[in-house]
């Protein structure tokens, strides 16, 4: 162990006195204060020439130390570490469930390097302190990963993607997936089309607030996930995260119409362009949609890979054409647009797109409208970019295209064959019958 | 017989805690006043267990998981917002509510830590949200003065207010999320208080100095004591909530003779060579059959509901369970309904009772094997948890064999306490990675100090020469907590020492005579001053139009007064009446000086509308220019 945090004068002070994080000190200030405590970590970025001791009451202090200043070792201490409880004992009626830990929020403790939250917990020792679980899967869990879900690529997609097709062919009954939630929603997509047609769930499970807390969602967002995976009679890849603010409703979104509208609130992740194709109530999966994908089919395909020479741009005003230019010269194939309204960027940008579309590039387009659907054929302007090359992708999530783009880009390298593979509806994720938008202030 | 608190060992700490009053929450930008939005939400959560930064899982916590209850939030959004709701991390630490603490600090000589830590207090009783409260040490030692004694302060904390609960149920709590988060200073001292009337003069010096502060709110619920209760042997008790001032000596008076009292049981079990290990083996009896005819109302409503009656013999326990307001067999009642919920335990000692007679005691007795010396429990409610308070009172009866166990209660009206769940260790608490530590630098120590307000004495001693009132007007001042209003009322116009005694003495007297008087609000007291002042109506009103004001929040001042028919006539109409009067009553005096006879029917028509002193100048100058008077 080492006196984890300090730097400098301090780290020379504390080394001298042979005091490491967790001995109890006794230290006095130049100003003459006297305490006795547990010297803590610092972390990275708080200020230099303070320690932060544990009083033996538990509350944590910070105390500067000026050059007059002693610490004194009084004894040694034992460093703080998670205490695994027992694992919930293995019932083999129950369905078999993989559990794979790729890391976030669900996964998460308080780090002493930096003081913030990071990925630290493993599967087991979050199934360790969800003992319900016990109750309604006999879970096989492991550790994929272990990332924020921010530093992500495609090649973790990958990575998940076959990992879940392996836990298929080895006969699980469902696959849960306990990922950060900043691009959970992504994932989602990605696996949506590599997975196509799976025999059984593929659930995607996340928290807002880590499982350190009393009140994280992540023990009932993972049972519910649990729940989805073994029980329900749909195979689709889903998110389930809480319905609203209660810990009651876990709603489950489809894998291709899902994203995360809020920064912070347990109901972060919503259904857009569609509706939650199902519930958990009550420890029972409630099902709402009927077009779906039914448990144990066997037109399973397992379609891998992803290319990365593709970007998704969010136009806005006074934005240049010369943007897709420049992506263009760094080698990007694939573009899809996220355009005011209906579907429109400027319209300077059409000789761009002219030539860039006459290269053989895709561009496609969606709305940065969060709610609707696409349609270039109301205004002129609209007119001129399909004719100048872009292909309006209709009601697809602006996300979940550049995900399709990057897959469908990977296999159809051919136009016409690519925008043909972008227009077909694979997971959901096209085609949709418009309905009014939800939530909305309904004239408060 | 009076208590000797010295030879038995007694030793109180003390923590005060009151709301501070900011006008945002600790942790949000929500004003910390309720405000009527008329957006409201009701949402439930569950709370688990979580293990501290030292892996270790804390006692209390892992009590109020084992109940696991449903936990309902209702929140009108006016001043809550998704931080509350556990839904957005917490801001910064409000710096208002620090420079308050650090204020209080430099007043009592303690020494501000140099960075505050945010620490996350593990409490998931569901009155936070989060499962833990956000509290953080602010300045350590320092002192107060009582009587010659100085009782050190160990802490000064800010910490957030817990929600306040609005219904328990047996399997549901409901929460009002209004006051969570609005910011408490806790103020702990070393439990060096040797007696409750010690521990009463520490609470009001405290509170005192708190109030001196200018930062505290006012009124009910806004302050809470808590005590930290020993005696020589025995475990610490940790009393939570006590309200008022005046319960913390009756407290501590219950505590101790709760205390010798479990203590003195101990021996006599010892004595009678009860074992705990035999009280913990004793086998739990069905008695539901047995019992199921019995006129016991508690019995037969239960059974009619399919519950059970099960009961457990108490080795050795025999007249040691009863006795008067301290009793072993509250204890084990109060424990297994604490972990529980259930409420019909019974014991033997107040049996026969609760409609169960000497036969179906005898038959119970027989049924338990309880003989003579043994005492027996009975617990009825749904067999599964009947079965566990039976549990739970083994449990608890085996401790009382071997110690007076330390453990946290909740106060009660008049005194008496009760057990709320065993006490937290160190392990609740972890670090709230939220909040980034506030630096507290010497600049701004510098500026609290060369700004700090005055003592309560200072401020007794500048209202006294300054508004020429007596000192102990100030202090019933002070100490009735309206030196603002005071204030702020002065500015009407009408005499000092007036406004004082409405505020201290009219007030508490409306009050003993059961007006709400929390109704008055001060808006409404400035307007009525304001008609003092100009003569609209007389001073001699004030109790008749406090009560009124109390009685009728929407009415104004003016409304109260002309209700109540004391509106004042004109100055003309006045003119007109007195000489009037003069007119057709002076020359029956004749001789004689008419002042005080008109004087007296003058009292009459105006007493209440029309100031004395203003009456009588006009009567003796209408006298004055008839020659009549001198």
């Amino acid at each position: 162990m080492s006196v984890s945090g300090y730097r400098g004068r301090l780290r020379d002070l504390l080394e001298t006195a042979g005091v490491d994080v967790g001995d109890e000190v006794e230290v006095l200030t130049g100003d003459g204060r006297r305490y006795l405590g547990y010297l803590m970590s610092r972390t990275e970025y708080a200020e230099e020439g303070l320690i932060t001791l544990k009083l033996p009451n538990g509350y944590n202090v910070g105390i500067a130390l000026d050059d007059r200043a002693t610490v004194r070792k009084i004894s040694e201490g034992r460093a703080p570490a998670f205490t695994r409880g027992e694992l919930p004992p293995v019932n083999p009626n129950l369905p078999r469930v993989a559990l794979l830990g790729t890391g976030g929020t669900i996964a998460s403790r308080v780090d002493y390097r930096t003081g913030a939250v990071r990925p630290a917990m493993t599967t087991e020792d979050l199934l360790s302190t969800v003992r319900e679980v016990a109750e309604v899967a006999n879970v096989e869990s492991e550790v994929l990963l272990s990332v924020y879900s921010e530093n992500m690529t495609s090649r973790e997609w990958d990575a998940i993607a076959r990992a879940v097709h392996d836990r298929i062919s080895k006969g699980c009954e469902g696959v849960v997936i306990a990922h950060g939630t900043d691009t959970m929603a992504y994932t989602a997509a990605a696996l949506s089309f590599v997975l196509q047609r799976p025999p059984v769930p593929v659930v995607l499970v996340g928290a807002q607030r880590s499982s350190d807390r009393p009140s994280s969602d992540a023990a009932t967002n993972l049972l519910g996930a649990l729940l989805v995976a073994g029980r329900a009679p749909f195979a689709e890849v889903v998110v389930t995260m809480h319905a609203w603010h209660s810990d009651d409703v876990i709603a489950v979104h489809r894998g291709t119409r899902v994203v995360k509208l809020h920064t912070s609130s347990r109901d972060a992740f919503q259904s857009v362009n569609s509706r939650p194709i199902a519930y958990v109530k009550e420890e029972r999966v409630v099902v709402r949609a009927t077009d779906l994908n039914p448990r144990g089919v066997t037109t399973y395909s397992f379609e891998p890979g992803f290319d990365d020479r593709v970007a998704l741009l969010k136009f806005v005003p006074g934005m240049r054409g010369d943007i897709l230019q420049l992506l263009a010269e760094q080698g990007y194939r694939g573009f899809v647009l996220e355009g005011t309204g209906l579907g429109h960027v400027a319209s300077s940008w059409i000789p761009v797109i002219k030539r860039l579309t006459g290269d053989g590039a895709f561009i496609g387009m969606c709305s940065q409208c969060r709610f609707g659907r696409v349609n270039m054929s109301v205004y002129y302007n609209g007119r001129d970019l399909m004719a100048a090359g872009v292909t309006p992708l209709d009601d697809m999530l602006p996300e979940v295209a550049y995900v399709k783009l990057s897959w469908a880009l990977h296999r159809a390298n051919e136009p016409e064959r690519l925008k043909q593979v972008m227009l077909t509806p694979i997971a959901g994720e096209v085609g949709e019958r418009s309905m009014p938008v939800r939530p909305n202030w309904g004239g408060e | 017989m009076a208590l000797n608190y010295r030879d038995i060992g007694l030793k109180v700490g003390l923590e005060v805690h009151r709301q501070l009053n900011t006008a945002r929450k600790l942790f949000c930008d929500c004003p910390t006043e309720p405000v009527e939005s008329g957006q409201k939400i009701e949402f439930m959560r569950r709370l688990r267990e979580a293990q501290s930064e030292l892996g270790e899982v804390d006692p209390a916590a892992r009590f109020e998981a084992r109940r696991s209850r449903t936990i309902v939030y209702r929140a009108d959004m006016g001043n809550v917002c998704l931080v509350e709701m556990d839904e957005e991390p917490p801001h910064q630490l409000n710096s208002e509510a620090l420079r308050i603490a650090l204020t209080f600090a430099k007043m009592v000589g303690a020494q501000p830590v140099d960075e505050v830590h945010v620490m996350r207090k593990i409490v998931i009783d569901g009155s936070n949200t989060t499962g833990f409260q956000r509290t953080c040490i602010v300045a350590t030692g320092g002192s107060v003065r009582i009587k010659g004694k100085e009782v050190p302060i160990q802490t000064i904390t800010l910490e957030e207010d817990a929600a306040r609960i609005i219904e328990t149920g047996e399997d549901t709590v409901v929460y009002d999320l209004s006051r969570l988060g609005v910011p408490l200073i806790e103020v702990s001292t070393a439990p060096v208080i040797g007696s409750p009337e010690e521990a009463y003069d520490a609470a009001a010096s405290i509170g005192k100095l708190l109030r001196a502060t200018q930062g505290v709110k006012r009124g009910l619920g806004t302050v809470r004591q808590d005590l930290n209760i020993s005696v020589s042997g025995g475990g610490l008790v940790e009393v939570k909530g006590v309200q008022e001032l005046e319960e913390v000596p009756k407290v501590v008076d219950y505590e101790v003779r709760r205390l010798l009292h479990l203590d003195k049981v101990r021996s006599m079990l010892r004595a009678r060579g009860v074992k705990a290990a035999d009280v913990l083996g004793q086998p739990l009896h069905d008695l539901t059959g047995l019992l199921a005819s019995s006129k016991s109302r508690l019995i037969s409503s239960w059974v009619l509901k399919g519950g059970k009656v099960m009961g457990v013999r108490l080795p050795g326990f025999s007249g040691l369970l009863g006795g008067g307001d301290v009793r072993l067999g509250k204890e084990l009642s109060d424990y297994a309904k604490a972990w529980t919920g259930i409420e019909g335990i019974i014991h033997s000692d107040e049996l026969p009772g609760y409609g169960l007679t000497k036969e179906e005691v005898d038959a119970v007795r027989s049924v338990l094997g309880a003989g003579g010396g043994d005492g027996f429990a009975i617990a009825v409610g749904p067999e599964s948890k009947a079965r566990e308070a039976l549990y739970f009172v083994l449990e608890r009866a085996a401790v009382a064999v071997e110690e007076v166990p330390g453990e946290t209660r909740g106060a009660k009206p008049g005194g008496m306490t009760v057990y709320l769940r065993p006490r937290p260790g160190a392990a609740r608490m972890y670090p709230e990675t939220d909040v980034p530590p506030s630096r507290v630098t010497r600049g701004l120590l510098e500026e609290i100090e060369r700004n700090l307000p005055p003592t309560l004495e200072e401020l007794a001693s500048r209202l006294t020469s300054k508004f020429g009132l007596s000192t102990q007007l100030v202090w019933e001042l002070i100490n009735a907590e309206a030196v603002e209003d005071f204030e702020s009322l002065v500015n009407t116009g009408v005499q000092p020492s007036f406004i004082a005694s409405l505020l201290t003495e009219t007030m508490k007297d409306l009050k003993r005579s059961g007006v709400r008087v929390e109704n008055i609000d001060l808006r409404r007291l400035h307007g009525y001053l304001k008609l003092v002042a100009e003569g609209r109506t007389a001073k001699e009103s004030a109790r008749e139009v406090l009560a009124y004001l109390a009685n009728n929040p929407d009415s104004s001042s003016l409304d109260a007064v002309r209700a109540l028919g004391l509106l004042a006539p004109t100055v003309e109409e006045v003119d007109r009446e007195v000489e009037a009067l003069v007119e057709e009553l002076a020359p029956k005096f004749s001789g004689k000086d008419p002042f005080g006879p008109l004087m007296g029917e003058l009292m009459k028509r105006y007493r209440g509308r029309v100031d004395g002193a203003m009456l009588s100048r006009l009567l003796r100058e209408k006298l004055r220019e008839r020659g009549i008077a001198k």
